[in-house]
């Protein structure tokens, strides 16, 4: 079977990503959260990426960053997307005055810049990880919903779904054993478009501190604290967190490209 | 056997009530073929899903009884409908192309429609072989994708769905349309061979050529209404309703120089239906009364029901 290059590439980069976060502390080599050279020392064969202001390696706090990005992502993308493909579904197929009033509270949602609703809530639910994780996927829940809701839309009229209900099918069945099936692919592309949002989405709340609490690694409040030392020409401290998240959003975005491709899925908004 | 009464159902639409079926009532036997002949806005279809309840939300039966086997079929709740679906009364459906999942083996749409209606996995997928055997798809087609079929396998492997049950009543909807020709003969002699287990089959076409050939009886459908029932024979020997005449008018002869003659007119809006018959706009013999009366569905001989002004009683 042939690999879209997109698809592998993107693939790769994940993975990687993943690898860093299930065996941080094998290949950390030191504490994330102790010093463990000078303060603001450049780039060496003992600290690859440079130490920070307080003496810990920047490197280690990338590595253990990993895994709170990978969970706030992976964690927002599965709520957002379970319920906005089990209310697609059902509205979609159920129609009438359910489908208009979910339908109108979706598109109020989706009227609101993602990001700002995002760093609203999670302000309103106090900040750690999870409450992030939720804030996050509450602003997505809105892009399966139209997405799935679509599909199923033009799916129903299929003549497989009249027969099935021809032959007396109970209508959950329908649902979820004939046409939630022929949704996969498109689910797949938008899981991993999403993916890519949400990891600039989580640096953002990093960044304005409503993720983690220090000392916590994590690559958007590191960007932050990094920020300061850059005139002091601490560049180490500000562009490898900053490139991490710019390389694991794109790998979300070369997957999500790449399954496009090779399925044909149609535009999906 | 099929008993339906006084059957009227209406679409509501944004731009209108559609009146899509009024006042049909007819029966038919245990093991008869009766084909619903009309062109298309004539009711026929509408007449189908409101027999299998499978109406779009906006329809509404505002009168009427069917009776199937005794069992008032708009008097059951959805769920006892859903049961009866599949097992007491199915349904062939038009495009063979579209009925089944491209992504599930036929076999295994066709266990789970099985087990839906209270078979176990194995004695599910006997049947199953056996109703495809049936209709002549063999053991290696059955486990194959939809992909793998051609159309007309496609619409055995329905009609092996529609009779695996054994049900009183089949629902053909145009079984033929989306065929060739030859494959059109071969899947009527399969209808054909359904009679014989004692189900009765309801043909839906706008063919009535095919009606003349296949069915027992044929009943005649325009703007939502039936114009004519009678058997086949009646039908072809001694039609009454004008608007027959002009079906049958319209049927291209081999051997004969005569040009077949089409029916003046279009079809009739039935969200504003005409006043008097509703035909008379493209009826030849109009006059005054049928401008303004409404005719009655008369018997003018046994078994021969005509709904026209200028037909009396003998």
């Amino acid at each position: 079977m042939n690999i879209n290059p997109y698809t592998g590439i993107g693939l790769a980069i994940i993975l990687a990503f993943v690898l860093m976060a299930l065996l941080a502390d094998i290949i950390a080599p030191y504490s994330p959260t102790e010093a463990s050279g000078n303060v603001l020392e450049p780039p060496s064969i003992h600290h690859i990426m440079g130490t920070d202001n307080l003496g810990r390696d920047v490197f280690s706090r990338i590595v253990f960053g990993s895994r709170t990005i990978l969970m706030v992502v992976f964690l927002a993308v599965a709520i957002s997307g379970a319920l906005g493909t089990i209310l697609g579904l059902l509205t979609g197929y159920v129609g009438g005055a359910i489908d208009r009033v979910i339908s109108f509270i979706m598109d109020s949602i989706y009227a609101f810049p993602s990001l700002i609703l995002a760093i609203a809530l999670s302000v309103a639910l106090g900040p750690n990880p999870l409450n992030a994780a939720i804030a996050i996927a509450l602003t997505y829940v809105p892009t399966y919903f139209r997405m799935i809701r679509g599909q199923v839309l033009s799916i129903k009229s299929e003549g497989f779904v009249e027969m099935a209900k021809a032959l007396g099918l109970p209508t959950t069945r329908i649902i979820f054993r004939h046409i939630f099936p022929h949704l996969i692919p498109t689910l797949a592309v938008v899981f991993s478009m999403n993916s890519a949002d949400a990891v600039l989405t989580e640096a953002a709340l990093s960044f304005l501190g409503l993720t983690v609490q220090p000392p916590t690694p994590d690559w958007g409040f590191d960007l932050y604290k990094g920020r300061g030392f850059i005139l002091a020409g601490a560049w180490w401290m500000l562009a490898f967190p900053g490139g991490m998240i710019t390389l694991l959003a794109i790998g979300f975005a070369l997957l999500s490209e790449g399954i496009s491709q090779s399925h044909a899925v149609k535009s999906f908004e | 056997m099929l008993i339906v009464e006084d059957l009227y159902v209406k679409y509501y639409t944004r731009r209108g009530t559609v009146s899509a079926v009024s006042g049909v009532s007819f029966t038919m036997q245990k093991g008869e073929m009766l084909a619903v002949v009309g062109e298309s806005g004539s009711g026929k279809s509408t007449l189908a899903l409101t027999i299998m309840r499978l109406l779009p939300r906006n329809a509404v039966v505002e009168r009427g009884r069917i009776l199937l086997d005794g069992i008032d079929v708009l008097k059951l709740s959805e769920d006892e409908m859903r049961r009866i679906r599949g097992s007491k009364v199915s349904m062939v459906l038009q495009d063979p192309f579209t009925t089944l999942d491209p992504l599930r083996r036929v076999i295994d749409q066709f266990i789970e429609f099985l087990m839906e209606h209270g078979l176990d996995r194995r004695s599910a997928e006997k049947l199953a072989l056996e109703a495809l055997e049936s209709v002549g798809i063999p053991k290696t087609l059955a486990y194959s994708y939809p992909h793998q079929l051609s159309g007309g396998q496609k619409q055995r492997v329905a009609i092996a769905m529609a009779i695996a049950l054994k049900p009183s009543l089949v629902i053909a909807d145009e079984p033929t349309t989306a065929l060739d020709v030859v494959v059109q003969k071969q899947i009527m002699d399969l209808i054909d061979t359904i009679k014989r287990g004692g189900t009765s089959v309801m043909l839906i076409t706008h063919d009535i050529a095919l009606a003349i050939e296949r069915a027992d009886r044929i009943m005649v459908m325009y703007g939502g209404e039936v114009m004519e029932i009678a058997d086949k024979g009646t039908i072809m020997s001694r039609p009454l309703h004008p608007y027959t005449q002009g079906l049958l008018a319209s049927i291209p002869r081999l051997g004969s120089d005569k040009i077949p003659e089409s029916i003046p007119g279009y079809p009739p809006d039935l969200r504003n239906p005409p006043k008097g018959c509703v035909f008379h706009p493209r009826c030849p013999y109009a006059d005054e009364r049928c401008r303004s009366i409404k005719p009655q569905l008369i018997e003018v001989e046994k078994g021969h029901w005509v709904k026209c002004h200028r037909v009396v009683k003998a």
